[in-house]
């Protein structure tokens, strides 16, 4: 099992939360894990990304080259074309539909997802609606994302809700149910494998 | 125990079971996490010796703290990112002179692709240049053990220890398994010989001495360390050497099938032997793999028949600059890309920008409105958040070199002849190399305006205590500011007209003057506004 993942989005939207259930659920498998993080200038409101490896096998590079990627999580559409020359002719792109828009250039968003949309292996959902009809809050929104990325993830589904717990746990039982709600949500409205 | 550490906490936990006493740090991207590591450790130690974890007012007085706390026999930490190494570059050097007593180890994060600097130095330079060891870690769980051994070493041989590393490792994540014996931190034994730290000509020149004698016992340490390796392989004409993280690109793209001799370097000085090795096993190319500038590459033709093509940065193989990627390493070894997706032309830039709300954008919208009153102003900007005032809405600085120049800077364009002639610096920066610029002003009483950005805190490297918090106004004062030219404003929209009036009387004054804009960094504002409600 290896999965080579880019995880995506604008400084501040919690993409590194998103690596953490996954790298607790990995680490509880048993598996291998390495995980490139961005610190610094870029948090700023820039783009930012993560690269995050996980394999039964060891792991050389913290970096995944391109063509590499197994999937793109994004919290943000144009983020996650930003990656696409890292992705596999195959691979997934799972992404937020709504633009994080502090530029005065942003692209044309009628356009931009018909550019996500023409990726034959595309989840494109509106993950903040998602969670608050699950209950959760706004800023649950990337464990929404997360629960539309589990099918791709070689990772079972009550697995990952049990480390969606575990990484959870020392904020109490409300915060662990919403965030359970939002991921189940997320799941509920990807697309099953 | 099994954790997931950065390699920044895994350097920081390595030290803390290795039994260190101190670390003395200024922030700097990507070195900070390593002196956050041990204080959030400090906060939460219940058992054992304490150690000193709080941040320094510059990288020169951490390495001096950490000299004087390994001179009582301590073990001491000095942290930094790769342009830290030139603010500390005379304590550091003369410490390679001095040797150590307690073990040092001084920790510089380079930053290659400069992520969040202004270049991409390579601090093995700087261990080349001051001839003592140096380790670069392929791994996070090497950089934890290199802590031990490193300290061991230090001690053993009486020199300082660098330990390199890059934003990928200082960065990257994976799972490190840690000793658990409680740490022991050493008793203080006073040096055996005062005189090695005493580096009058007559002492040094010995000590020099020694320092250059023990060079071969450093490369003895490094040829037989065993974070080296040299394997030969089936089809030895090609050799490929990496260095650190280089290693791992290597091992991305390596196939069994390649049969290279394969020489890895994670200790220094560089173990020529196994070059030599790798020579007289029949190599006639050698790659150099080597995360930052061409260092190795550039010195091992030295050591081998010049028949032997050596390939790397120099040659075009790898690019001349950034950081590696496990493509361009692939390149280098011939094989082909993998097959991938074209990069999308719909996807545009997305600079950082200041924080909606952060008192910068006032000073810089209040300092505009000025600066347009006056036919030709220049601005000198300085490190920091504030210096994304040079992008758009604001393009409001014309200069930004390094920590401390803008005053400096101003200074000499004002006595160049330029008015208006302002400095714009953060607080922290300010306290860390713009204070002795200040008295250069004062002393000529340059015709400058001085413009302190003060948000309280270190802003850009994510909000650490800043050194003169609470004493800006003192310290202008006592450097010779007269009092009626150090201004405080408050940068809010609704101050603007009392700012610019004071930005202009102060451009006016035909002498040195400083204005503080002091409010607190939004992203502070919140975190403590969070910490109060959840005290209830
Ligand atoms: C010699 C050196 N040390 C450290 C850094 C890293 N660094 C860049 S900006 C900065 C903080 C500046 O803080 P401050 O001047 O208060 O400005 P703010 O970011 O809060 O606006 C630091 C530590 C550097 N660039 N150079």
């Amino acid at each position: 099992m290896k999965k080579d993942i880019i995880l995506a989005g604008v400084g501040g939207q919690g993409i590194l939360s998103i690596a953490t259930v996954i790298g607790e659920a990995a680490l509880n498998e048993g598996l291998y894990l390495k995980q490139a993080e961005v610190h610094g200038m870029s948090q700023r409101g820039g783009d930012v990304q993560s690269n995050l490896r996980i394999s039964s096998d060891p792991i050389a590079s913290d970096l995944i080259a391109k063509g590499g990627a197994d999937l793109i999580i994004s919290l943000e559409p144009m983020e996650a074309l930003r990656y696409v020359e890292y992705l596999k002719p195959d691979g997934w792109i799972v992404t937020s539909s709504a633009p994080f828009i502090n530029i005065p250039n942003y692209p044309d968003l009628d356009e931009l997802k018909r550019h996500v949309e023409s990726f034959k292996n595309h989840v494109m959902l509106d993950v903040e609606s998602l969670a608050k009809e699950a209950g959760a809050p706004a800023q649950a929104a990337n464990m929404v994302l997360l629960g539309a990325a589990i099918p791709m993830l070689g990772i079972d589904h009550d697995k990952m809700i049990e480390g969606v717990k575990r990484v959870f746990a020392r904020k109490g039982d409300e915060v662990v149910a919403k965030n359970v709600a939002a991921v189940e949500a997320g799941y509920a409205n990807g697309i099953k494998l | 125990m099994k954790h997931l550490l950065l390699g920044d906490e895994a350097i920081a936990q390595g030290a803390i079971d290795a039994g260190l006493s101190g670390v003395y740090a200024y922030p700097g991207t990507p070195s900070t996490e390593i002196t956050e590591f041990i204080q959030l450790h400090e906060s939460r130690r219940k058992t054992g010796a304490p150690i000193f974890c709080k941040w320094a007012t510059n990288e020169k007085t951490a390495m001096e703290a950490a000299l004087g706390m390994s001179y009582m026999g301590k073990r001491a930490l000095v942290c930094m990112k790769h342009v830290g190494m030139n603010v500390c570059a005379d304590a550091f050097m003369n410490a390679a002179i001095t040797g150590v007593n307690g073990g040092l180890i001084v920790v510089a994060a380079d930053d290659p692709s400069m992520h969040s600097s202004q270049n991409e130095q390579d601090s093995r330079f700087y261990g080349r240049f001051a001839m003592i060891p140096i380790f670069e870690p392929s791994s996070q769980q090497e950089a934890y053990d290199m802590m031990e051994v490193a300290y061991l070493m230090s001690e053993r041989l009486h020199t300082p220890i660098l330990m390199r590393v890059t934003t990928r490792m200082a960065h990257s994540r994976a799972v490190v398994i840690t000793k658990d014996s409680e740490p022991q931190q050493n008793a203080m034994p006073v040096p055996e010989n005062v005189k090695h730290f005493i580096l009058l000509p007559a002492f040094a020149k010995q000590n020099y001495n020694e320092l250059v004698e023990a060079q071969t016992v450093f490369e003895q340490e490094a040829v037989e360390s065993t974070y080296n390796a040299y394997s030969k392989g089936k089809n030895p004409k090609i050799g490929v050497v990496a260095t650190g993280i280089a290693w791992n690109y290597l091992m991305e793209n390596y196939k069994e099938e390649m049969g290279y001799s394969l020489l890895k370097v994670s200790q220094y000085p560089f173990p020529k032997a196994l070059v030599k090795q790798m020579v007289s096993d029949g190599a006639e190319t050698i790659i150099v793999i080597e995360e930052g500038q061409p260092v190795i590459e550039e010195l091992i033709p030295a050591y081998i028949p010049s028949y032997v093509k050596v390939l790397g940065r120099l040659s075009g193989t790898l690019p001349r600059v950034g950081e590696l990627s496990p493509d361009c390493v692939r390149q280098a070894l011939g094989l082909e890309p993998l097959p991938k997706n074209e990069s999308d032309s719909i996807v545009v830039a997305r600079p950082p920008a200041l924080c909606q709300g952060c008192g910068h954008r006032d000073m810089y919208a209040a300092l505009n409105e000025v600066a347009r009153e006056y036919p030709s102003p220049r601005i000198f900007g300085d490190i920091g958040c504030y210096t994304l005032g040079a992008l758009s809405p604001f393009h409001a600085i014309h200069a930004c070199v390094e920590m401390g120049a803008s005053i400096t800077m101003s200074k000499g364009a004002a006595d160049a002849g330029q008015h208006p002639s302002i400095a714009v610096i953060g607080d922290s920066t300010f306290t860390h190399s713009g204070i002795t610029g200040l008295l250069d002003c004062v002393n000529s009483n340059a015709n400058v305006v001085i413009l302190i950005s003060d948000n309280l805190t270190t802003g850009m490297t994510g909000g650490q205590d800043s050194a003169g918090t609470g004493k800006l106004e003192q310290i202008c004062c006592g450097v010779g500011v007269e009092k009626e030219h150090v201004r405080v404003v408050v940068p809010l929209p609704k101050n603007m007209e009392e700012i610019k009036q004071v930005l202009r009387e102060e451009i006016d004054y035909n002498g040195t003057s400083v204005v503080i804009a002091r409010r607190e960094c939004i992203q502070t504002l919140k975190r403590h506004l969070k910490a109060k409600k959840q005290q209830g």
